[in-house]
Formats: structure tokens, C-alpha cells, sequence
């Protein structure tokens, strides 16, 4: 808290005012629209509306796509979240042995960061192309038919691989970070007492880094279920049979392409309660940390 | 280095190199894909290295662009995407950096209420509230213009907390000071606050041109006439080849020049954007 | 002197309020590449042809993206005042009575002579309402038919002028390929929900909807979870199961193609306009043509296929100028000679009899072979209520559960029964949906 300040009562207002307008235009004023749509029952064009309650969402808890796609989401964010700071986790362990070359390869490492998840699955389709991608032909070397286009489960591991690899840098910086901040003696003392690498990374190193990684959890989770929708669109398209069509896509895609505004606004409101969950859960994180 | 263990260097080097490749394959066989020609990939062998069409299918896809997908030329939605970002961004960290200075230097009335309406955007992303935003910027008539890329994505929590930050860490004798020499709060924002700033400023920058680079629902969206296509969403329509196979070597230089702005900026400014990135987060 | 200055003082004038009188007429497409600069060179000959309209085509992309960017362009009040819609889109169009201007009132309300006993039945069939009024204009049509590899049957020992007619004739044939070695599989097709489903029920004779298909009312139910369908996506799965098929991905099928181009399968079914298409990419071997395979043991096959491909709709809220130039554009557009240009360009079928007779006038069929193949398909029969073509709500989104249900099939998860019966349980949830929605 600022103990000096500045007395004037209209100057705050016109510094907020940008930043309120378009907030209120683009964020407040459409989720209201998406809360009220949520109760309503539209034709395509928006030449009939009617009012009918609750059914967008009493359709939604009945509809197997819908459960299906929340079970979707929940296997492709575990997924997702497990690989990427798995991979991350152990680039950093390695990275944090290096003395001299830790710098070339961050910067080897860092980059995926900067590629849009649209462009990843575009990268990762073409790799995965069963007609003429690399590594179903390194597949069929050794006898795996690879084939996404009809295989779910084949579908969901390439935009789980192309979601990962575009996290892997931003886990891997924390995790490095992370892992600097584990003061040396610890590790050290536990060396004197004869505990080998494994033993020390199990019984040290890893319960110190519990902040970084459950923070780490959290953005993960958030990126896996709604910044992926590049991924999802430029690739599978939210198939093969709805094998990966992730809430965030289905609401897009009831929304726009089947043009039922009422359920999709329906699921917009789902999904605005379980950003909020998650926003609290990483704020109450931030919090903890703050008072460090 | 706690102990000296060769076997386990080794290791570590290994792990890290296999991820260095594993990382970089993507790019590997993007460029690769690049530098040949159409037929190079129907004859059912692919091609590991990089082939003689290099200079042919870029200096193609920036001129002309693919007819066939309804895109204008690559360096046209480059063009679009450099206006985006830097709109996106500058735009972010302006309004951002005011509403902060409001918030943190400033005692009014309702100044919660405000503080909570900031906040509250960072619980409605984009994608869940597509439909009724598209609406919304349809309504404006923003639809198909650079207004319409850019302003519905500048009102952003984390760069106004990052501020908010920022200043709460300032020490108060600089006020103090201020007043003394009889400086209003406008010419304390400018001379004080700004160039004090201008690091975190630098650093969000780097972040925010990216985020805005990469953005890619909402172009999709609004831009139905091709002259605002932004490369990320022109993409994708390059790869949905009507009536035949998209053209992967055009596909994929094209993939690779809009890798190249933001990767450039990661990589250039390695510092900034670590620095960027971690303080976000805080 | 002064005179030639005031006549060429007034010419010029009235050549400038002419410039400035052009009414513009926006037209969404989604004609892509060659396609697309054939229509473009289309628009300019109507654009040349007269002082007072011009017409700006432009591309959306994907028909469901063209579909949904006019749909939201409506909802936003800048709609253009023709859309190029997709057949299946054809069901959520009509219910938009607000949205729309039915064609056969746009040509009424400009007096443009227009007479729809011109357009061939089982076109224009697909596009009227139960009174026989055309209320789109059908610009580009196709129908599905079987493209097969001549070096293929060759070096299998088959006969290459003589493709399958029957299913078990596929099969015979493709384990013949299969076994020489010729190629490594049999068939492939695109459009496992228009080619397999609809256009299989069609040529079977079999309804896939109560109420006409659909063309009675909007409180339809499918009914595609017949035996002969059953049978026939039974069969696909056991033949997917042997290599016989390959599948080659939903909507359109994007992979199919390559794996005919690239000899692996030695037969694919695929829309007549991709013709050009093939011709082009089929460059090493030698391509035949052949009607749809049916099941000899069902009766009433084969009967007609039915069509595919988009029609032109006109979005209300324009001016009455912008009508009165779309009415001169569709006269325009279906005149014989711009119709057989496009249908000998494109490979789509012409629209009018007078065409037809056009095209044969100019020998066009007899020097392209392949290039009837569709137009004998679809006037084998005169259409019944099984082969008019279909008309439900939410057809685009029942497309994608065929396809859906289809990709379960194929994993094993279901029967084909069962995908069928998953087809029309959530199809009909859907035609339900729309139904209310357009109370």
C-alpha cells in the first residue's frame, strides 16, 4: 500500500477509461449476452427467438457428444499437462548439470514457445500425414500402422505431441528457475550423506520445486483446455468421431458451424464457471506466494 | 556441480540433445518440405533433406501466394500480422500501464469496483464467449478491419497487474520528491514512472507481440475478406485444399515464414522475453 | 466543332453517371482455384455484357464455411445478396422464410423470362419447395461416379473397358488387383455420407427419411438404419478389415484421392467434377469410367443417384436494384451456352436440357469419354420420392455424425446396426432441434 498518493478525483477515471470501455464492450457485455443467449432457442439466422429456460443446459447433461467431450478435454489436459512438464522437467535437471553449455541449449529449447498451436499442429499434421508424413513411414518401418484419420486414439496422441511440444519451453524456464532457487548446500549435505542422484532428485530436489510445479499445473491445464483451439482446428478438426473434440472447439463449432447459439452459449457459460475455478485456484496460489 | 560423475553428464548431454532434436523436428521437416516441389512427396520416399526449390517457393508464396486457397500473397498476411501484433501489443501495454498508475496512485471512490472489472477479464477468455463477441464487433461494423483485429484483445489483467506491480515496488520518496519540485501527477507519470518502466515495458512487449502474432480464433472469425488475412489464419486455409491435395511445400514455407517473426524475437531477445515471461506470472 | 465538343461532352457524362449508375452485387462463393477463376471469368463476361450491374464474386472458402460467414454477415446486417449454399444446406435456407428471396419470385418480381421446365428434373428437383417452385438456383451439380485404374485391371488380367457394375463385382475385382499385385487396394471412395449412405439409399430405392425425405415437412425422421443400408456398411467394414477399402477420411474424404493418384487403390468413387481433377493427376496410367456399383439382390437398383454440389441463394434486405440485377445475372448464368461451358469446364452437369443437347451438338461427350458417366446416372430413372435428393434441418451436422458413426464402425466400437441406429437417433435429435427452433 502506497503510503503517498495523489488527491484528484477525476484524473484516475480518464486513466481508466480506456482499459474499462473495452472491457465492458468486448468482455462484460458479451458474456452477459452469452449468460441471457444461454436461456434462449434461435434459428440460424436470428429471425425466431424464444425463451425456454433451462433446456440449453438440461440438453447439455443429456447429450453424450457434451459428456463425451468433457471426458475428452479431461484426458487431453491430463495428457497434455503430464507430458510437457515431464519432458520439461527432466531437459531442466539436465540443463541444471551444465555449466557452460546451459545457455546454447536453452535457447535450443525455447523457441517452440513462439510458434501459434495453429501453426505446431499444421508442423506435427504434416509430420503425422499417413500418406506422406515422416513417421508413420518410420512406423510402417517396424510394423505400426499409423492412421489418425481413422484412429482415435492415434488422433488424441497428435494433438496431445503437438499441444506438449509447444509447452515444453515455458515449463522448462520454470523448472529451470525453479530448480536454481533449491539452495546448493541441501543437495549437498544429502551428497555427503552418501544419497545417489536419483535418491536426491526424489527425496530433494522434487519436494522443493512443489511450488514451481503445482503452479506449473495450473497454467498447463488453462493452456491444454483453451489455448489449444489452434491445434484442435488445424489438425483433427475434433475428430475422428468426436475422439478430439475438446470443449473449447465444440463450443466454437455448435456455435458457428451448426449455428445452435443457445447451446453453444449454453457452454460458454459452463466453461466462464470453470475458468473462474481455476483462475481462484491460481490465485489463492499467487497469493501464498506473495506473502513470502 | 555436486560431484563429478562422467556416466551422468554424458547422460545429461544425451537427454538434452535428443530434446533438442525432438523440439527442432518439427522445423526440420517444415523446411525440408519447403525446398521441394509438389511431386517430391507423391513418389511415396520422403525427402530428409533439403531440396533445390528453395529460393522458387518462397519468393512465390510472398509474391503471388496460392490462387487456389483464396489467400492473398504471403507478405501480405505478414503484413497483417506485423499490424495485429504491434497494435495488440502496444495497445495492451498502454492502456495497461495507465489503468495501473490510476489504481496504484490514486485514492477514489468505487476504486475496487474498477479494480474487480480488470480482474474479471482474465476469467473470460476469447474462446468461451466467441459467439456473442463476434457479435458484438460485427455490430460495430468492425468486422474485416484492423480496428476489429486488434482492439478486442488489448484489455488485459496480467499486463495491468504486472504494472501494478511494478509501481508498488517503487520507493515512495520518488512522490515524495515529485511534489516537492511541484510536478502534477501527469508529468511524475512521465518523467519518473515511464523510463523507470521501460524494462518491464520492453519485456511484456516481447510477450504481447507474440500473443498477438500467434492469435489465431479470432482472425479467423472476423476476417472474411482476404486482404486482412493474418498468416496463422491464413494458414489453415492453405491446407484445406478444395478438390485435391494442399500443395504441403507451399503449405510449409509458408509455416515456416510465420514461425520466423516471433521465433526471431524469443531468440534475439532471449533476456527480455525470459524476463517477460516469468514476470507475467507473478 | 462546338458541336463534336458537346457530343463528346455529353458522351462523356453520360459514360461517367453510367460508371457511377453500376449497381454493385456482391456474390459469395466457394469455388477455389481453377474453379474459382473459371467463375470469375464467368462473372466478367455479365459484367461486360451490360452498363448497369456489376457483379463482385468473391471466395469464403469451404461450402460450411461460406454457408456460416453469410449466415453470420445476415445476422449482422451485411449479408451479399447471393450466396453460393451446398445442397445439404439446403434444409436450414428454405426454413429462413425472413432470410431469403425464393428465385422463382426474384425472377417474377423483375418480369425476367424464366421458364423451369428448361432445368433437368432430378437437378432442379432438388431444389424446389412441394409446390414445384424453384427457390435456388442450381449453379454447379455433380453426382458421384466410379473413376477406375485401366493399367491396373490390365496388369491384373481384367478387362480394362469394362468396370464393375455390381458390388460383387468389386469385390471379385479387387481381390483379383489385390492378389496380381497390381495395386495393394481395391477401392477407395470419398464422402462416406453422400456417396456410401445417401447416394447408396438413392440408387438402391431406399427412403432414408420419413415425409418424402424430408421434402414434406420439417417434422421428418431419418430412416437410413435399413437393411440395405445396413447391409452395405456391414460389407464396407469387412472389406475395410481386408484392405479391400481403404477410407479416406470424413467430409469429402481428403486422403482418397492421393491413394487413387498414387496407384495404390485401384478404384475410387468421387464426384463427376473431379474429373478435371483426375485427368490431371492421374498421370502415369490411363483412367476409365463407370456408373455406381449396386447390390444385384436388392430390388429396385439401380434406380437414379441423386446429386450434390451448391445453388445460388438471394438473401433478403437488399436494394431493388441489387434484385433486378441478380434476376439478369441468373438469366445470364443459365443460358445453354455459359451453362455447357462451365458443365464441359468444370465437370459439374449442366443445369438446362438445352445444355445438354448443346454439348452433344458439339460432340463434347464423344470426344470426352467419362464426361456423361454422371448426366446417364442421374436420368436413368425418373426420380421417385427415394431418389428426389433429401431436405432435413441441421443437415450439415448430421453429415458430420455420419461420418462420425462411420469412423466407430471402423474402429470396431459399433456395428454397422448399431452406427446407423446412432446416425438416425441423433440425426433426428437434431431435425428436432431445428424444427423447434423454426416454430
Amino acid at each position: 500500500m502506497k503510503r503517498t498518493i495523489f488527491s484528484n478525483q477525476l484524473l484516475p477515471w480518464l486513466l481508466l477509461a480506456p482499459q474499462l470501455a473495452i472491457t465492458f464492450i468486448f468482455f462484460l457485455w458479451p458474456a452477459g449476452q452469452a449468460i441471457w443467449q444461454s436461456f434462449l432457442r434461435e434459428d440460424a439466422f436470428g429471425i425466431k427467438t424464444s425463451f425456454v429456460g433451462l433446456a440449453n443446459f438440461r440438453a447439455l447433461v443429456d447429450s453424450p457428444e457434451y459428456m463425451n467431450s468433457l471426458q475428452v478435454t479431461a484426458v487431453f489436459a491430463v495428457s497434455v499437462t503430464l507430458l510437457s512438464m515431464g519432458v520439461s522437467l527432466l531437459m531442466a535437471v539436465s540443463v541444471d548439470r551444465m555449466l557452460r553449455s546451459s545457455r546454447i541449449y536453452t535457447t535450443l529449447l525455447v523457441w517452440p514457445y513462439a510458434v501459434a498451436p495453429a501453426v505446431a499442429g499444421i508442423l506435427w499434421w504434416f509430420i503425422f500425414n499417413p500418406t506422406i508424413g515422416v513417421l508413420p513411414y518410420a512406423l510402417d518401418l517396424i510394423g505400426y500402422d499409423w492412421n489418425h484419420i481413422q484412429n482415435p486414439n492415434q488422433a488424441m496422441g497428435l494433438v496431445v505431441i503437438a499441444s506438449a511440444w509447444k509447452q515444453i519451453s515455458y515449463n522448462f524456464l520454470f523448472f529451470v528457475a525453479g530448480l536454481q532457487a533449491i539452495p546448493a548446500s541441501l543437495r549437498e549435505a544429502a551428497a555427503i550423506d552418501g544419497a545417489g542422484p536419483i535418491r536426491r532428485f526424489f527425496d530433494i530436489t522434487f519436494p522443493l520445486l512443489s511450488p514451481t510445479t503445482f503452479f506449473l499445473l495450473v497454467v498447463n491445464i488453462v493452456y491444454a483446455m483453451f489455448d489449444t483451439f489452434g491445434v484442435i482446428d488445424a489438425t483433427t478438426e475434433g475428430g475422428p468421431a468426436q475422439a478430439t473434440n475438446i470443449m473449447v472447439y465444440k463450443v466454437y463449432f455448435d456455435g458457428f458451424v451448426g449455428q445452435n447459439i443457445g447451446s453453444s452459449a449454453a457452454q460458454s457459460v459452463v466453461l466462464m464457471l470453470l475458468v473462474i475455478a481455476l483462475t481462484v485456484v491460481q490465485f489463492r496460489w499467487v497469493e501464498k506466494k506473495v506473502e513470502y | 556441480m555436486i560431484e563429478n560423475r562422467p556416466g551422468l553428464n554424458i547422460l545429461s548431454h544425451l537427454v538434452l540433445i535428443l530434446g533438442v532434436v525432438v523440439v527442432g523436428l518439427p522445423l526440420w521437416v517444415a523446411f525440408v518440405a519447403s525446398t521441394h516441389t509438389a511431386t517430391d512427396f507423391m513418389s511415396g520416399t520422403i525427402p530428409l533433406l533439403p531440396g533445390p526449390h528453395l529460393i522458387e517457393n518462397y519468393s512465390r508464396m510472398l509474391d503471388s501466394g496460392v490462387s487456389t486457397s483464396g489467400t492473398p500473397p504471403v507478405a501480405r498476411m505478414m503484413l497483417n500480422s506485423l499490424i495485429m501484433a504491434l497494435a495488440i501489443a502496444l495497445g495492451k501495454i498502454a492502456i495497461s500501464i495507465l489503468s495501473a498508475f490510476a489504481i496504484v496512485y490514486f485514492r477514489f471512490p468505487l476504486r475496487g469496483l474498477a479494480f474487480w472489472c480488470i480482474f474479471v477479464t482474465l476469467m473470460l477468455p476469447v474462446e468461451v464467449r466467441i459467439v456473442p463477441t463476434f457479435q458484438v464487433v460485427a455490430g460495430l461494423g468492425l468486422l474485416n478491419s484492423y480496428a476489429g483485429l486488434s482492439i478486442p484483445l488489448i484489455a488485459s489483467a496480467t499486463a495491468t497487474f504486472l504494472f501494478r506491480q511494478v509501481f508498488l515496488t517503487m520507493p515512495d520518496e520518488l512522490v515524495e520528491a515529485a511534489r516537492i519540485d511541484g510536478a502534477g501527477p501527469m508529468k511524475f507519470f512521465r518523467d519518473i514512472l515511464l523510463p523507470l518502466s521501460r524494462t518491464n515495458m520492453a519485456a511484456l512487449f516481447v510477450i504481447l507481440f507474440i500473443y498477438g502474432w500467434n492469435q489465431y480464433l479470432w482472425p479467423l472469425l472476423i476476417t472474411t475478406d482476404a486482404q486482412y488475412y493474418t498468416i496463422v489464419a491464413g494458414i489453415k486455409r492453405m491446407a484445406d485444399a478444395v478438390d485435391g491435395l494442399p500443395q504441403w511445400h507451399l503449405v510449409m514455407a509458408t509455416a515456416v515464414m510465420a514461425m520466423l517473426p516471433p521465433v526471431a524475437v524469443v531468440i534475439g531477445m532471449q533476456k527480455l522475453f525470459v524476463k517477460g515471461l516469468v514476470e507475467t506470472e507473478k | 466543332m462546338n458541336r463534336l465538343i458537346t457530343a463528346s461532352a455529353v458522351a462523356l457524362v453520360a459514360s461517367l453517371s453510367a460508371a457511377h449508375a453500376k449497381t454493385d452485387i456482391q456474390w459469395w462463393h466457394a469455388m477455389g482455384g481453377e474453379l474459382g477463376a473459371k467463375l470469375e471469368e464467368i462473372v466478367k463476361g455479365f459484367n461486360d455484357s451490360q452498363d448497369d450491374y456489376n457483379v463482385i464474386p468473391s471466395y469464403k472458402g469451404t461450402y460450411p464455411e461460406t454457408m456460416t460467414a453469410a449466415i453470420a454477415a445476415f445476422r449482422a446486417k451485411e449479408q451479399p445478396a447471393i450466396v453460393q449454399v451446398f445442397e445439404v444446406g439446403t434444409g436450414t435456407m428454405m426454413a429462413a422464410e425472413g432470410a431469403i428471396v425464393p428465385v422463382y419470385q426474384l425472377m417474377q418480381d423483375n418480369d425476367v423470362q424464366f421458364d423451369q421446365n428448361a432445368f433437368l428434373p432430378a437437378v432442379v428437383g432438388y431444389y424446389t419447395d412441394t409446390d414445384g417452385n424453384m427457390l435456388s438456383m442450381p449453379f454447379n451439380s455433380s453426382t458421384p461416379i466410379l473413376y477406375y485404374n485401366k493399367d491396373v485391371f490390365e496388369k491384373a488380367g481384367l478387362d480394362p473397358e469394362q468396370p464393375p457394375k455390381t458390388w460383387g463385382e468389386m469385390e471379385e475385382f479387387s481381390k483379383k488387383i489385390m492378389e496380381s499385385g497390381a495395386a495393394s487396394c481395391g477401392f477407395t471412395t470419398g464422402w462416406i455420407s453422400w456417396i456410401q449412405t445417401e447416394n447408396f439409399s438413392a440408387w438402391h430405392n431406399q427412403p432414408i427419411g420419413t415425409n418424402q425425405n424430408g421434402f414434406g415437412g420439417l417434422d421428418s425422421e431419418l430412416t437410413v438404419n435399413g437393411p440395405a443400408q445396413v447391409q452395405h456398411w456391414t460389407t464396407l467394414k469387412k472389406w475395410a478389415d481386408e484392405g479391400i477399402f481403404k477410407y479416406g477420411g470424413p467430409v469429402g474424404g481428403d486422403n482418397a484421392p492421393p491413394m487413387f493418384y498414387s496407384q495404390e487403390c485401384a478404384m475410387i468413387m468421387n464426384s463427376s467434377a473431379s474429373r478435371a481433377g483426375v485427368m490431371a493427376n492421374a498421370q502415369d496410367f490411363e483412367v476409365g469410367f463407370g456408373m455406381l456399383p449396386y447390390y444385384d439382390d436388392i430390388e429396385g437398383a439401380p434406380q437414379n443417384s441423386i446429386i450434390g454440389g451448391a445453388t445460388l441463394w438471394v438473401l433478403s434486405g437488399k436494394s431493388d436494384e441489387e434484385y433486378a440485377g441478380t434476376a439478369k445475372f441468373f438469366e445470364y448464368l443459365s443460358s445453354p451456352e455459359v451453362q455447357a461451358d462451365w458443365h464441359q469446364f468444370s465437370g459439374y452437369l449442366p443445369i438446362t436440357q438445352a445444355a445438354y443437347d448443346l454439348g452433344k451438338e458439339q460432340n463434347y461427350y464423344s470426344e470426352n469419354p467419362g464426361a456423361e458417366v454422371g448426366l446417364q446416372q442421374i436420368t436413368l430413372n425418373a426420380p421417385t420420392e427415394n431418389s428426389k435428393g433429401l431436405r432435413f434441418g441441421n443437415y450439415v451436422q448430421i453429415r458430420g455424425i455420419i461420418d462420425e458413426e462411420f469412423e466407430q464402425l471402423l474402429s470396431g466400437a459399433k456395428d454397422a446396426q448399431g452406427a446407423l441406429d446412432g446416425v438416425v437417433e441423433r440425426g433426428n435429435k437434431l431435425i428436432q432441434e431445428f424444427a423447434a427452433q423454426n416454430q
